[in-house]
């Protein structure tokens, strides 16, 4: 029966809402022929005016994506556009889901396995599709470009393209609006332009003559899982006080500023305002929001994978910087072993603090997962004093690092993250991989002023607040409760307040007294009754 | 062990459930010949719309209904025979029960226009109503106009459905500006003017003569009463409100009147025989509310009182001040208490009234001209915290505290603008007062000390 509903809906093949006019024909044929013209490059066309045809492609799929969501909001009253989102095959996983699936698939995976076929070339001109991108790197950096450089760049193009379709499309909601330049400004300013431009000072007097690594001054780690390797602290170190002053910020910067602002916030003001991947999701990735899944079974899964992450890259960043530093208190005071135990201390303060004072915000799963993992990363750090001096945690820190890198870093957070945007939805990486949203959310979750404020007993359980929820919260389990949520996941991108067509959800901050607010029966009913049913 | 049985699992019948299931271990029945699982009746213009799939207004998890040891049974209810305690039904074994709660909801009100069943005439309210709704209006091709009569929230919904497919969409209402017999005129006449930006071909004070057919039972076209005028259509939408679902207890001894009579305990004339929600109706009505309520949430509220009852804490029916929302195409609209329209109001309510210069927005205080105390408010495109409009309500307020708490109430999201202060000017220059606006205060709105 539920069938029946679904299956009539889709036999209005190229009919309203689901059609597309002529322009946005014509936009998305512009947009193909930029592409095209990327493709043309990769099979090693040879152009003969390299920026005059990038700056063309890169034009193209701009303007075509521009033109098109012109044509689909510019002459609508302003409002929710959701029309024929599950009509559409592209939004709704059905042919043209899965073609474009497939093919972003497919492009990351020769991106961080098969660089070759992109045309690089170590140590001279690049060819193919990365050639074609040398003039503007050199221009930039003035160093030639790599598979990385394109990336960033077709990165940058599509968060600023699809960042302006979204502020069309949601031009009524300022704080969409005001988000959604904040991720377009970090993304162009801070992970495109910046270190761009930092590089040519590599060399330089300022630096002490010395190089700084590549540096997304907004990427902290643990997303930047490999910010405080070896070689990355060498360059640090040797690039004078500049390098010092970076590496003292990428410290501060999980350790000072990313609590004081989740405290204040919630995990959003970096999520869904600042972070790189948020931003790809927020912007083009916004078509296949709804595609996340909701179920029970989904969160379960959630919580144990994404955990699980940051547990992977704790130990391999204990590993690897355990593996550089020396033993002699002489040379250097952070040794191996004062090293392991500020982890270890810092480890079981925040354990302590969890499980002491929050224990009652914790699941039970929650708390049996908790418990395992500390026990195993302190008997890991035990092992290293009671081994005498061997290796640590059982396996080479190289072998963690490149592992870590492979599964997580190219893997879970490119292939799958990125790739499968039209199959599982926009948020999948920061959802079930990113290790920074964890840390994020386990703060939120337990110690800061965000909540989504349910409105009373306002909700009509109608469910447009879960399904385009991108983190896959049943935002209605708890709104029809009247309860708030406070869900470690939500990177408060504000969409389900704005589809609520009866104004119930609103994010703010707000004391944390009566934050988490759980009512069994709701506001409106029997005053008496709400206090017999709701005393605990 | 009891047995409990529900018929209807629209939101009455499933909160009961729900709240019976929490207080004790009863045997409990649920009887729904409309859809297999519970969904959200609200949602279904979205499905047609294309924002959910009919999953998606499914609130719970279809695992959900074992685990809580609630009984499904996918069958009509024929007859029920109090006597015995026995419901007769269609596609499914007889059922016995020792309690029993009938939760049916509405049906669309026909009011016997001529040619009210031919084929492509349709209410919009069940599941059915919008499969059928997909077969009568699949596209324009297939539906080149279709015609709405009666001009309420039904109404409106499925005129912004249709207009998603482009449809053309005439929409007949017999008032002579929309919904005023509800809403005060300043907002009724802005809700008119966003219908007619919607391209909706919106006839005010135009009532339905007849529907005529084609040749083949179907709808050919509407003919108007005032003017005579025909429209050529091929969907008619009856939306002019809805009515009990109560047929099938005609013939039994559960006392009718358009819905089924109870107390203020949800009680029917039959003992161990309730009724709950849209088809239930009070022998008196309670303060200025309808004795029929067709709201979701008093639904709802009357399935939390009546498990009480059910489960041994015998309880009224005493539902809060009241309130509602609902969206008139991208205009949002909430209430709290009481505002009444011009024609309704009574004679020491007063209001006031701000309208923003350009965009959609719009307010409408009620206060008690003597007393000065607030006694209900009307936004438009402004959404307000419910909890505290409510504890004004509660406390008595005066208008002028409402003015210089305004910003406490204002519930829309960050960084939106903000009307307060022109809302506040225009009530001083209209009323003569100098009220100051307050800042907003978190320690007001949730009651810290």
């Amino acid at each position: 029966m539920n069938s029946q509903t679904y299956h009539k809906s889709m036999a209005l093949t190229g009919e309203p809402p689901k059609s597309l006019s002529i322009s946005q024909k014509l936009a998305v044929l512009l947009g193909l022929s930029g592409l095209g013209i990327l493709l043309l490059a990769v099979f090693n066309v040879n152009f003969p005016n390299k920026t005059l045809w990038l700056t063309l492609s890169l034009l193209a799929i701009t303007v075509g994506i521009v033109w098109f969501s012109w044509d689909a909001y510019s002459k609508k009253i302003p409002g929710i556009k959701n029309d024929g989102v599950w009509f559409k095959s592209i939004s709704s996983r059905g042919l043209w889901g899965w073609v474009a699936g497939l093919s972003l698939t497919g492009f990351y995976i020769v991106l961080y396995f098969y660089p070759e076929y992109l045309g690089l070339v170590n140590g001279g001109d690049n060819k193919g599709v990365i050639g074609l991108f040398d003039p503007l790197s050199k221009f930039l950096s003035g160093n030639l470009a790599s598979q990385w450089f394109v990336y960033g760049t077709l990165y940058t193009v599509a968060i600023l393209a699809f960042g302006i379709k979204f502020l069309w499309k949601y031009r009524h909601n300022r704080y969409e609006r005001l988000r959604t330049w904040s991720v377009m400004f970090f993304q162009t300013a801070f992970a495109f332009i910046i270190p761009e431009l930092m590089a040519r000072l590599n060399g330089d007097k300022i630096l002490d003559g010395g190089s700084l690594p590549y540096y997304d001054l907004k990427n902290i780690w643990p997303l930047n899982y490999y910010n405080f390797e070896g070689y990355r602290i060498k360059a640090f170190l040797s690039s004078g006080e500049i390098g010092f002053a970076l590496l003292i910020f990428g410290i501060l910067s999980i350790f000072v500023i990313t609590p004081i602002l989740t405290y204040k916030y919630g995990k959003r003001w970096y999520c869904s305002w600042v972070c790189g991947c948020g931003g790809l999701a927020e912007t083009a990735g916004d078509s296949f929001r709804q595609l996340s899944d909701k179920s029970t079974f989904a969160w379960k899964v959630e919580r144990w994978v994404v955990h699980s992450v940051v547990v992977f890259v704790t130990l391999m960043t204990t590993a690897v910087i355990y593996s550089y530093l020396g033993t002699d208190t002489s040379k250097y005071w952070l040794t191996k072993s004062t090293f392991l135990i500020g982890v270890a201390v810092l480890l079981t303060l925040v354990f302590g603090w969890a499980m002491i004072f929050k224990r009652d915000q914790l699941q039970k799963d929650a708390q049996y997962g908790a418990i395992g993992y500390f026990v195993i990363i302190i008997a890991l750090i035990g092992f290293h004093f009671f081994s005498g001096d061997g290796q640590i945690f059982l396996f080479k820190s190289e072998t963690l690092r490149k592992s870590y890198s492979f599964l997580i870093g190219s893997i879970f957070s490119g292939v799958i993250g990125t790739g499968f945007y039209p199959i599982f939805g926009s948020r999948v990486w920061c959802r079930f991989g990113c290790p920074m949203a964890a840390i994020l959310g386990f703060q939120q979750k337990l110690f800061s002023r965000f909540r989504i404020t349910t409105n009373g007993g306002q909700c009509i359980s109608c469910g447009n607040c879960s399904v385009y929820c991108e983190m896959g919260i049943d935002v209605r389990a708890y709104a029809q409760k009247g309860e708030n949520i406070v869900r470690s996941s939500c990177v408060g991108c504000g969409i389900c307040s704005a589809v609520c067509p009866r104004g119930v959800l609103k994010l703010e901050n707000g004391p944390l007294e009566g934050r988490i607010d759980s009512n069994q029966v709701l506001l409106g009913n029997d005053v008496d009754l709400m206090t017999l049913v709701n005393k605990k | 062990m009891e047995h409990i049985v529900i018929i209807g699992n629209g939101i009455a019948g499933v909160t009961a459930a729900r709240h019976i299931r929490k207080l004790s271990d009863k045997k409990i029945t649920i009887v729904s010949a409309e859809s297999e699982y519970f969904f959200s009746r609200t949602a279904l213009m979205y499905v047609y719309m294309g924002h959910m799939k009919f999953e998606h207004t499914q609130p719970y998890e279809n695992h959900f209904w074992k685990k809580n040891r609630i009984d499904l049974v996918n069958a009509y209810v024929t007859k029920v025979n109090t006597q015995e305690k026995l419901l007769h039904l269609d596609g499914a074994p007889d059922l016995n029960y020792d309690k029993l709660i009938i939760a049916t909801g509405s049906k669309p009100n026909k009011f016997g226009w001529p040619g009210q069943d031919l084929d492509g005439v349709q209410g919009l309210y069940s599941k059915q109503d919008l499969e059928l709704l997909e077969d009568n209006a699949p596209n324009n091709t297939v539906c080149k106009r279709a015609v709405i009569i009666g001009g309420g929230l039904i109404g409106i919904e499925l005129a912004e459905m249709l207009r998603t497919r482009d449809i053309p969409v005439t929409f007949l209402v017999r008032e002579n500006s929309f919904w005023n017999s509800v809403l005060p005129s300043g907002e009724s006449e802005m809700i008119n003017e966003h219908i007619r930006d919607h391209h909706i071909d919106l006839r005010l004070g135009a009532s339905l003569k007849q529907i005529n057919s084609d040749e083949n039972g179907g709808v050919k076209s509407v003919t108007l009463a005032e003017t005579g005028e025909e429209i050529e259509c091929d969907l008619v939408g009856l939306t002019a409100g809805v009515t009990p679902n109560i047929d099938f207890l005609k013939n039994s001894d559960i006392e009718l009147g358009r819905g089924v009579k109870v107390n203020r305990f949800l009680e029917t004339n039959v003992e161990n025989v309730y009724a709950i929600g849209d088809c239930a109706e009070q022998h008196e009505a309670i303060g200025n509310r309808r004795p029929i309520e067709a709201v979701w949430y008093t639904g709802r509220m009357m399935g939390e009182t009546l498990a009480q009852t059910i489960c041994g804490n015998r309880m009224e029916y005493n539902p809060g001040h009241w309130f509602n929302s609902a969206k008139f195409l991208d205009i949002e609209y909430q209430t709290y208490g009481w505002v009444f329209p011009e024609r309704k109001k009574k004679e020491n309510e007063t209001h006031f009234h701000w309208r923003h210069p350009k965009e959609k927005l719009c307010i409408t205080l009620a206060f008690d001209k003597d007393s000065e105390t607030v006694l209900g408010i009307n936004t438009f495109g402004i959404r307000l915290r419910h909890e505290v409009f409510d504890r004004w309500l509660s406390e008595k307020r005066t208008i002028d505290y409402v003015m210089e708490h305004l910003r406490d109430a204002n519930f829309d999201p960050e960084f939106y603008k903000n009307f307060e202060s022109q809302i506040v000017s225009k009530y001083n220059s209209d009323l003569g007062k100098s009220i100051n606006l307050k800042k907003k205060n978190l320690k007001r709105i949730f009651q810290l000390n």
